[in-house]
């Protein structure tokens, strides 16, 4: 399986503000009833950005700068704290990716969220709290101005502006060398597995 | 070197180091619901993969099984859409399906130890967050995505980095009419909901020593709601007990190596910790969410927290969690109106729960005010329930008794809260929208606490209601 190597993700930028943002805003339960993750793009953040009258509610995924990245395909999505916390459910991510967002950056993300987007090539990089909060209101001023988030060098730029940013190790490595979906690594192991297995009274039956 | 049991469950399952520098570690249980799995195997037969063991993956459907409903199809096509599709897969690929028609369907986390398949000293897997649950019997059990269900199904190995250790101590006895949730509840609330991140909980000390292994179910569960993606208790003799002579359990002529290997797994003394916490059983009270996370949560005596109180980031979601919840900063919580009470969930859904309160709920009656729906957590939960009677003493109360389900924990089956009801629920997530209504209400508690809202029609301390 080749994939790309995600080394830098160019992109418009969108400020979805506020902390422990969890998986039911961003993609509501009832759009969990499916077989597929098609259409869930248009779902994404539903009951954030429309009211119980089905009427539009001011949102940043509402805005001209959102129809931008989903028409570009390609975004990149400033976010608080503890973003992505809740259920393990792939169609969050999966619904922002659809939604046209490759990367994330914020101040910190919910394991399993993280390991979600990482899996389908988004790259999460985190910011310390106050260059969080200098980049949020960067993108905000600037809508026009493209943030690059580059995955070698570990920064966020845009502008003149430049932010140290991180990432898990592993994540990174994943990324950069176009393995981020570990499937061909773990298919290869195939005989170490057997060994392991086979060390495991449960597994063998007991 | 003295070990803790994550460390030990993790060597034992690693199967090696992979080019990015994460393990590659043997899952040897893995569970899969209707929600997650469809996509995975889609992605399964896209790549042309078979699953690699299959009898090491069992399946059930629980979040869109209407609870009202015994007859198929589904009035919900989607629903029917979905029940078939997992049918189809398990038969495909040979998966063992604990399906309706069994009488062995249930909520995921309550399927696995009722069968004997959770197990001390095991890996467990299931694309669903509160898979730690499994974690009560000594096991690292952990939530994944559906792409990792996919690498699950088609090699039982997951790429994963370890997790710190933080062991959480409670000493002590708890008060009357303060149970496991309410341990739960308050740890998160002292430690936050993003307190967990990167850690795995060990939930130890003489409180859990003794709790049954349906509390500290309760406890494991709710894990992920304090951001760690898994937590345990190590395995003792009522682990042991608790698992013998179910249906998966080993069988006599295996059960004594079972158990002296089970055991083997538990902490070893003087283990080393990456952070311990320490608290007192004597403190904690009967606690509530009054908020839009779990962590925003007090004791039903106190008042919600004020503004002012708060730093800058917790204002933030507080002011927002007020503005949603229709309630007042610096005001107490006890008396406010409740619409609906929910009793079920893989958290309180089980028959301990059941049978607790209808301890106390003979000869009371659910407030006309009030909806209330009882709904256990399996099949073999709502046979056991009806064999002790326990169904009688709920309908003459006036709760609703439903079929085994995730009901009422999520929008995923007809079970929804409708326009800005409160519903006074014994479940994990007060998210926004989480019971179904955009603009619907939730505050967590014990199950003993829900009984006592539906009773009153309010918000209240159950040990005032009762006599505990
Ligand atoms: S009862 Fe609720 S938390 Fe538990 S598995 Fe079902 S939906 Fe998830």
């Amino acid at each position: 399986m080749s994939l790309a190597q995600i080394t830098q993700v160019k992109a418009l930028a969108l400020a979805v503000p506020g902390d422990d943002i969890d998986t039911d805003r961003i993609i509501p339960a009832r759009f969990l009833r499916c077989v597929t993750f098609d259409g869930l793009g248009e779902h994404a953040f539903r009951d954030e950005r429309t009211g119980p009258d089905g009427k539009e509610r001011p949102h940043p995924m509402n805005s001209a700068q959102a129809a931008r990245i989903a028409a570009a395909k390609q975004g990149v999505m400033v976010v608080g704290f503890n973003f992505g916390c809740g259920s393990s459910r792939e169609h969050a991510p999966q619904s922002l990716w659809r939604f046209g967002f490759t990367a994330f950056v914020g101040g910190s993300f919910a394991e399993i969220f993280f390991g979600n987007s990482t899996t389908l090539g988004v790259p999460c990089l985190t910011l310390s709290k106050v260059d969080l909060a200098e980049c949020d209101a960067f993108v905000r001023a600037n809508p026009d101005v493209e943030v690059t988030v580059d995955v070698v060098q570990l920064t966020v730029s845009a502008g003149a502006k430049t932010w140290k940013a991180d990432i898990a190790a592993s994540a990174r490595d994943g990324l950069v060398k176009g393995k981020w979906d570990p499937i061909a690594d773990l298919l290869e192991g195939a005989d170490a597995v057997a060994k392991t297995a086979g060390g495991l009274a449960y597994v063998a039956g007991k | 070197m003295a070990k803790t049991l994550f460390q030990k469950v993790w060597e034992a399952h690693t199967v090696r180091k992979l080019p990015n520098g994460q393990t590659q570690l043997f899952i040897g249980t893995h569970l899969i619901h209707e929600v997650t799995s469809p996509q995975a195997f889609g992605m399964l037969r896209d790549l042309g993969l078979k699953v690699k063991y299959p009898q090491r993956t069992f399946a059930t459907v629980d979040h869109i099984v209407p609870t009202n409903e015994l007859k198929e199809p589904y009035s919900d096509p989607i629903a029917q859409e979905m029940i078939e599709a997992l049918r189809k897969n398990t038969k495909d690929y040979g998966i063992r399906f604990f399906d309706t028609t069994t009488g062995t369907q249930g909520i995921v986390h309550m399927v696995g130890p009722e069968q004997g398949i959770t197990q001390p000293g095991t890996t467990i897997a299931c694309g669903d967050s509160h898979t730690a649950t499994h974690g009560a019997f000594g096991a690292i059990a952990f939530g994944i995505g559906t792409t990792q269900v996919r690498d699950v199904l088609a090699t039982q190995t997951l790429a994963l980095s370890p997790l710190k250790v933080r062991r959480i101590e409670v000493n002590g006895k708890l008060a009357p009419g303060v149970y496991a949730k309410d341990v739960i509840l308050h740890i998160i609330r002292v430690l936050g909901v993003n307190g967990g991140i990167g850690f795995a909980y060990e939930y130890a000390g003489t409180t859990f020593d003794g709790f049954s292994l349906e509390e500290r179910m309760t406890v494991c569960n709710m894990s992920i709601e304090g951001g760690a993606r898994c937590g345990y208790v190590n395995p003792d003799q009522k682990t042991f007990d608790y698992i013998k002579g179910k249906p998966f359990a080993p069988k006599a002529a295996d059960w004594d190596a079972a158990v002296a290997r089970w055991a083997s797994f538990a902490s070893d003394a003087g283990c080393r910790y990456d952070d311990v916490k320490v608290f007192k059983a004597e403190d904690i009270r009967p606690t509530v969410t009054w908020g839009i996370t779990p962590g925003q949560a007090i004791f039903i005596d106190e008042k919600m927290p004020a503004l002012e109180t708060l730093n800058a980031a917790d204002r933030q979601t507080a002011e927002d969690a007020y503005a949603h919840m229709k309630l007042a900063p610096n005001t107490p919580i006890k008396g406010t109106k409740v619409d609906v009470c929910f009793l079920g969930s893989c958290t309180n859904g089980r028959i301990s729960d059941l049978r607790e309160v209808a301890k106390y709920l003979k000869g009371r009656k659910v407030s006309p005010s009030v909806k209330a729906i009882v709904v256990p957590g399996s099949q073999l939960t709502a046979i056991q329930a009806v064999h002790e009677g326990l169904d009688k003493i709920y309908i003459e109360a006036g709760f609703e008794w439903r079929g085994a389900g995730c009901s009422m924990c999520l929008a995923m089956n007809p079970d929804k809260l409708v326009g800005d009801q409160l519903c006074a629920s014994s479940s994990n997530r007060n998210f926004k929208g989480r019971q179904g209504s955009q603009t619907g209400r939730t505050v967590l508690m014990s199950p003993l606490m829900v009984a006592a809202a539906a009773i009153t029609g309010q918000v209240t301390d159950a040990r005032e209601v009762f006599k505990v």
